[in-house]
């Protein structure tokens, strides 16, 4: 990694919604700081003698990108990601930090895992915010030591990759964690209705042959978290919403005024459950891949505010979870590198403009979890991606930085891309040649 | 048939893909095989020197037993491989059990795996020729073939016959077959059963959803009761044996709402008394024996075919 040197992006475009800023200009980065951001007809701000000068050409000066949900593996899945490589490939995807989901082993439910992880993370290129569980073992049945982990560095609670089945300990959750001012973040879904399932449920799963999980299985789970947190008054975060009818629950409760934000995932907008036709295990994830008409809802709730944040559900395999009998395999797809693309052709199709795309991807993750980012702001970290919105290239696998490369979005051909990532001041993406 | 018809399948891994001239093809060509069958010698040369594996990860008595006849009729080397356990449970995956057999140079990989979609990973994966022999609760095409066969023996055609499917529907890969085989033949298919074992959107499939089952066989001209499991993987799916053969089991009261002379077939095995009385099994309108027959000249042109014969 590179020392934090001083670093000019000459002739950017600035898109800061945080503060409503959205113009032609030029910004110096210094001690790890966004020291002077100035236009062409602005004076220039005395340059330090030894500078990296980079002539953007009106490429795209946003707030380092968020991610508040991926699966990093670290510890004990490290054959498939690892926090080193996890924030590598963040950092590839315009990321400049990721919230890491305690699924892993042994589960992330008190603070000696918590400082593992940020012991892990301090040279990654990647800011790391640790997501401690909500019960013991994630096993749904007495809390974690939310306090400890906080302490620890834990900026919110789930149990994700789980439901939390027991209704009472859910709102238990929420109330213990509102005295930390912890985000609770809940993994919807009914698993009595989803048992055994591989795929939505619906003509196709008929069709292959495979169990369905309906979409009703998110749903009712839905319904029950907003009225927890409604009863409760505690904040309440909804994770990869998938359907129709949850994203209208929410659309209803946030009129309401209920405390809660939700998000959804690059795929649930980009693709149906037609990906999984012919057994393609990198199309399978929980929830599931939706029909159209869900599909269309979710890009609904993303033009109108039902969905904050856009975050990847990043969930690394490698092919011995996947390349194997589509019933028996893992679900989840990596989703860093891809989430840019993935993101700007709603831009393209103009369902949002420029500062939304922005906000969903940065400045909402860093409002609803507390933690730094999301401006570039005078003073602020330099926590920077700059974007080529209209860079085209085909997805190769042996390209992919991830360890795993469980996606289906390889071979095909995406437009945007992150094309340097400024973490803290330091360069930790830069496809320009210096 | 056209001149230009060509049979074109390396695999067969459900009649999903195989078109209206293809399933045509292989009726007429097992007919042409059947005979061989009731020979004193029965025994034929077309495959004399190709190797046939049989790779079961489920049970199976006559499935198995009627490709290992059916090879050996045409003079093919078999060998049989049971796995009792999936390949994440077994510690070797599927697809280097599979590499394995074929780097022993077989020319025919028959499966049977309890995951929809196997055949079709294998197939993905392997040069080797691959038939499904029932995947999961996909697919099971020759028993959906064998029933077109056996259906077409006694009424001379298929297109618009009335077939009528009772039970679960939801796990049968023969209903899933049957409902694909018998629509793209131009029979109407009728399902019925308990609601919990219909499952969504079986209409797309080609199938009409009956709300009772006296609704479903009226004017049938195939009755076909399926195997009944009181649950599936902690799957509450009926109450008892006792209540869904009162409610769903087709016994000759019902058979009554049906043509006279109406087919009654079961792809086996038969849970006696539940989902068929013992009476209507072994009536004289039953062909299940006959669809076991059927079963070994599907499975010698299912063979023969993928192998190039014309």
């Amino acid at each position: 990694m590179s020392p934090p040197q001083a670093i000019l992006l000459q002739n950017g475009r600035i898109i800061d919604p945080a503060n409503r800023v959205d113009k032609k200009a030029s910004l110096l980065v210094e001690k790890g700081k966004i020291k002077a951001i100035f236009t062409q007809r602005q004076k220039q701000p005395a340059l330090p003698q030894k500078l990296l000068s980079i002539d953007l050409q009106d490429k795209w000066i946003i707030p380092g990108l968020i991610d508040m949900h991926v699966h990093l593996r670290e510890p004990g899945e490290e054959h498939k990601e690892t926090i080193d490589t996890g924030a590598r490939a963040a950092a590839t995807g315009g990321f400049t930090a990721v919230a890491c989901m305690p699924n892993t082993n042994p589960v992330n439910d008190s603070q000696s895992v918590t400082r593992l992880i940020l012991e892990k993370a301090e040279n990654a290129s990647a800011r790391v915010y640790p997501v401690g569980a909500i019960s013991k073992g994630s096993h749904g049945e007495t809390l974690a030591e939310f306090g400890e982990m906080k302490e620890a560095g834990a900026v919110a609670v789930t149990d994700d990759g789980r439901p939390v089945t027991d209704s009472q300990l859910m709102r238990r959750a929420l109330e213990y964690a509102s005295n930390y001012g912890l985000m609770v973040i809940s993994h919807s879904e009914d698993s009595n209705l989803s048992r055994n399932g591989a795929m939505n449920e619906g003509f196709l799963s008929t069709s292959m042959g495979l169990k369905g999980i309906p979409h009703i299985a998110e749903e009712v789970m839905v319904y029950r978290d907003l009225a927890l947190a409604a009863y409760t008054g505690c904040p309440l975060h909804l994770a990869h919403i998938s359907t129709k009818e949850s994203i209208n629950l929410i659309r209803l409760a946030k009129k309401r005024g209920y405390p809660i934000t939700a998000e959804t995932a690059p795929h649930y907008f980009t693709l149906t459950e037609e990906a999984v036709k012919e057994y393609n295990t990198n199309a399978k994830m929980n929830p599931p891949l939706r029909t159209q008409k869900d599909r269309e809802a979710v890009i609904q709730g993303i033009k109108d505010g039902t969905i904050d944040v856009i975050a990847t559900d990043h969930a690394p395999h490698s092919v011995l979870e996947k390349d194997i009998e589509f019933d028996q395999a893992a679900n989840g797809i990596i989703g860093l590198e891809t989430a840019v693309p993935l993101t700007l052709a709603l831009f393209r199709k103009g369902y949002i403009n420029e500062a939304r795309l922005v906000e969903m991807l940065s400045v909402n993750p860093a409002r609803i979890l507390r933690v730094e980012g999301g401006s570039l702001a005078i003073g602020a970290a330099a926590d920077i991606a700059v974007i080529d919105p209209e860079q085209r290239f085909i997805l190769r696998s042996e390209d992919i930085v991830s360890k795993s490369k469980n996606s289906p979005f390889i071979g095909l051909s995406l437009q945007g891309k992150a094309v340097l990532t400024l973490c803290g001041g330091r360069i930790t993406h830069n496809t320009f040649t210096v | 048939m056209s001149s230009e018809y060509l049979f074109a399948h390396k695999h067969i891994l459900g009649l999903d893909h195989l078109s209206v001239l293809d399933i045509e093809h292989i009726l007429n060509t097992a007919e042409s095989f059947k005979e061989i069958s009731a020979r004193a010698i029965k025994k034929v040369p077309i495959l004399r020197g190709k190797t046939v594996v049989t790779l079961f990860f489920e049970p199976s008595t006559r499935t198995r037993l009627s490709f290992d006849i059916a090879a050996k009729r045409m003079s093919a080397d078999t060998f049989s491989i049971s796995a009792s356990t999936s390949s994440t449970t077994k510690g070797e995956t599927l697809a280097d059990t599979a590499k394995n057999i074929e780097a022993m140079m077989p020319d025919i990989l028959i499966l049977r795996h309890p995951s929809s979609g196997a055949p079709h990973y294998l197939a993905k994966h392997l040069k080797t020729s691959v038939v499904n022999a029932g995947d999961g609760t996909h697919e099971h095409p020759s028993q959906g073939l064998l029933d077109l066969m056996t259906v077409k023996e006694h009424k001379g055609k298929i297109k618009g016959l009335k077939v009528a499917i009772i039970g679960d529907i939801s796990h049968s890969r023969v209903a899933h077959s049957d409902i694909i085989g018998f629509s793209k033949m131009g029979a109407k298919v009728f399902v019925s059963g308990p609601a919990t074992l219909i499952p969504r959107n079986v209409e797309m499939l080609g199938a009409t959803v009956c709300g009772t089952i006296l609704d479903a066989v009226k004017e049938a001209d195939v009755v076909m009761p399926l195997r009944i499991q009181k649950e599936r993987q902690n799957d509450p799916l009926i109450p008892s044996f006792r209540e869904y053969a009162t409610f769903f089991g087709i016994n000759l009261q019902v058979l009554r709402a049906a043509k006279p002379d109406a087919l009654v077939m079961h792809p086996g095995p038969v849970n006696r008394g539940v989902e068929l009385a013992p009476d209507v099994a072994d009536g004289s309108q039953s062909v299940i024996l006959e669809q076991v027959t059927n079963g070994v000249a599907i499975r010698m042109a299912l063979m023969y075919l993928v192998l190039g014969g014309k």
